[in-house]
């Protein structure tokens, strides 16, 4: 499904030259939950921007369906995030003062999806990401973090992607909460969707079904969990 | 992104900040509206002077006597010479083309008096074709007729304002008699009212026979001025070279240079006022155009504190799929929404504005569609111009920067 092959990232800021990823190769295939962990600093969030094509590799080969994506612009990036790719944040992200429905709505928007197919695509992705419908309709602010972290699962979902990148989804959220989001990601994955987790915490990587140990922008252990 | 899309998320994101929309509208609203009250002030007066020119009478030509020199080479002025005489008028009138009516005038401010009141305003001398030629109207008794002029009639055409003056207002003066530079003169008529003009009012006027007035009041034949009435407009041109070259041939001038008189056409004053109304119009829309310009500053101003605050959700929308168009169209449609607004409630502002100047001040406006239209599409311009850079801002932000903003 997706492959890197020995990808580089390097920072310049002014003469000095930071190599955040050094030589990074794996791949992840149909149906997998992976959770790429590390410590601050280890280069997971910039792999994580690669593989959800929102960063270009400064070296290195990145091929999506079998398809090099990484000398791609900006435009045609955003059309495979679009199509293929779902997000979401630790901090959520959402539009505030907007209701929960035209939150889960944007990305259709933006796929330029029919007016009256919106509504009820985003309402079955409401409901799979396992939030109640009398919140369909509330505003974005007044829900509370668990709620608000499955309306931006919802709207990962929307354009019905093959992957599902998380960025620390659990990192705002108390331990419970965060076990009830972990629980969705783990149904999406039974559904047959890839889910690609970025964590630093040990436990939340353990539900995983396999784990990629980063450090200092080099793999350390790649493993399968055994449940 | 659909059309409707856009125009919805705009309208989203514009009433999310009310106050702040309002505010910077407000800039767009009062440049519109001052552009479109001056323009119209500006166009009215344009349109006032027109029609006060053309109230003087169609296609006139008026000849007025130029410098008297003297053999010390001292000039005494434009208008001084007594040149122009009854002989020239008639020649006129006899020997060039296509002119239609002539009316030679000799005036002079004199005092009028009547019973206990008296008034001092122009006495014009003139001869009966003279409200045909200067489109003046009788409203009651008579105008000086050929057998007055003839016969040297000691008789009076009023003008309004002096009736007022001295009769009072709403009086029919035609019997009474009245004095000018003592001597008796009979009221026949009474002139409609003509109003004010860039010129003078032509109400505060008192017509005599051109002959009593070179007999009884000047003592001597000379002619003010001559006014030639022209059969039509496309013989203006020629009727005026004829007319010029038939006076300097009668005074033995050489050449137009030395002229002791000059000619001008209704047209020339025209275009003169025209000139200067029009000068005035720019300016004033110059003026008003400066704070459309702070308006568009404004807007552009209020863009880019937009832009700052939703860098975030500029980084989310860019990660679920939007290209650096739907993102650049987004701003750009918020910017021109409202300068668009703000052009439709300005044009509304102006255009009230412009009619209380008529209410108030009793000056003449128009409202032109032209002006209407010059407003709402720069409106449109401005969010554009102003839009421009903020939505460029905006759309080439790293979407991954964009996420991590705080």
């Amino acid at each position: 499904m997706i492959e890197v092959k020995n990808i580089t990232r390097a920072y310049k800021s002014g003469e000095v030259e930071t190599n955040v990823l050094k030589g990074i190769s794996f791949s992840i295939k149909e149906g997998e939950f992976v959770a790429i962990i590390g410590p601050s600093g280890s280069g997971k969030s910039t792999l994580m921007h690669i593989l959800g094509c929102l960063d270009a590799p400064t070296s290195g080969q990145y091929l999506f369906e079998g398809k090099d994506v990484s000398r791609l612009s900006d435009d045609e990036l955003a059309d495979i995030r679009k199509r293929k790719i779902g997000f979401v944040f630790q901090a959520f992200n959402l539009l505030p003062r907007t209701t929960v429905l035209r939150n889960v709505m944007l990305p259709l928007a933006y796929a330029n999806v029919s007016k009256d197919k919106r509504e009820e695509i985003a309402k079955e992705s409401l409901l799979s990401a396992g939030l109640e419908e009398k919140h369909f309709y509330h505003l974005s602010n007044q829900l509370s973090g668990g709620e608000m972290q499955r309306v931006a699962i919802a709207r990962a979902l929307a354009n019905d992607p093959a992957i599902i990148f998380a960025d620390e989804p659990t990192g705002n959220l108390d331990s419970k909460t965060g076990e009830l989001v972990m629980e969705t990601f783990r149904k999406l994955n039974e559904q047959g969707r890839i889910v690609v987790l970025i964590t630093h915490e040990k436990y939340i990587a353990e539900k995983a079904k396999r784990r990629i140990y980063l450090k200092d922008g080099e793999i350390i252990e790649d493993i399968i969990n055994h449940h | 992104m659909l059309f409707t899309d856009l125009l919805e998320e705009t309208y989203f994101a514009i009433s999310a900040n009310k106050t702040r929309s309002g505010l910077t509208i407000l800039g767009i609203v009062i440049g519109i509206g001052s552009v479109i009250a001056l323009v119209s002030a500006g166009q009215g007066a344009t349109g006032s002077v027109q029609t006060s020119i053309e109230s003087m009478g169609s296609n006139l030509i008026t000849v007025t006597p130029g410098f008297q020199r003297s053999f010390s080479q001292v000039s005494a002025g434009r208008g001084s010479a007594q040149t122009l005489t009854m002989e020239d008028s008639n020649a006129i009138l006899q020997e060039v083309l296509f002119v239609q009516a002539i009316s030679p005038e000799l005036s002079r401010r004199y005092q009028a008096v009547s019973k206990g009141k008296n008034t001092n305003t122009q006495v014009v001398g003139t001869v009966a074709s003279y409200p045909s030629v200067r489109n003046v109207e009788i409203d009651q008794g008579s105008f000086i007729s050929e057998q007055n002029v003839r016969s040297q009639s000691k008789v009076a055409v009023l003008g309004p304002t002096v009736r007022d003056d001295l009769f009072g207002e709403m009086v029919n003066p035609v019997g009474e008699t009245i004095r000018i530079n003592g001597i008796n003169f009979k009221v026949i008529g009474l002139t409609k009212s003509k109003g004010g003009t860039v010129f003078g009012s032509q109400d505060d006027m008192i017509f005599i026979p051109i002959t009593t007035a070179q007999r009884f009041l000047a003592g001597s034949d000379y002619v003010s001025t001559i006014s030639v009435q022209v059969e039509s407009s496309q013989a203006m041109a020629q009727v005026k070279t004829a007319l010029t070259n038939l006076l300097l041939q009668r005074h033995n001038i050489a050449s137009a240079e030395t002229a002791d008189f000059s000619v001008l056409s209704q047209e020339d004053i025209l275009g003169a006022a025209s000139s200067i109304t029009n000068t005035m119009t720019i300016l004033l829309a110059a003026i008003a155009g400066i704070s459309l310009l702070v308006g568009g500053i404004g807007i552009m101003n209020m863009m880019m504190t937009t832009v700052t605050e939703r860098t975030r959700e500029i980084g989310l929308r860019k990660a679920i799929g939007a290209k650096r168009l739907d993102i650049n169209l987004q701003f750009l449609a918020e910017a021109v929404m409202l300068t668009f607004f703000g052009g439709m409630v300005g044009m509304i502002l102006g255009s009230g504005l412009a009619y209380a100047i008529t209410l108030f001040t009793g000056m003449a406006t128009k409202i032109s569609l032209f002006s209407i239209i010059l407003a709402v599409s720069v409106s449109a311009g401005i969010g554009i111009a102003f839009g421009y850079w903020p939505a460029q801002k905006a759309a080439k932000l790293n979407p991954i920067e964009a996420l991590r903003y705080e």
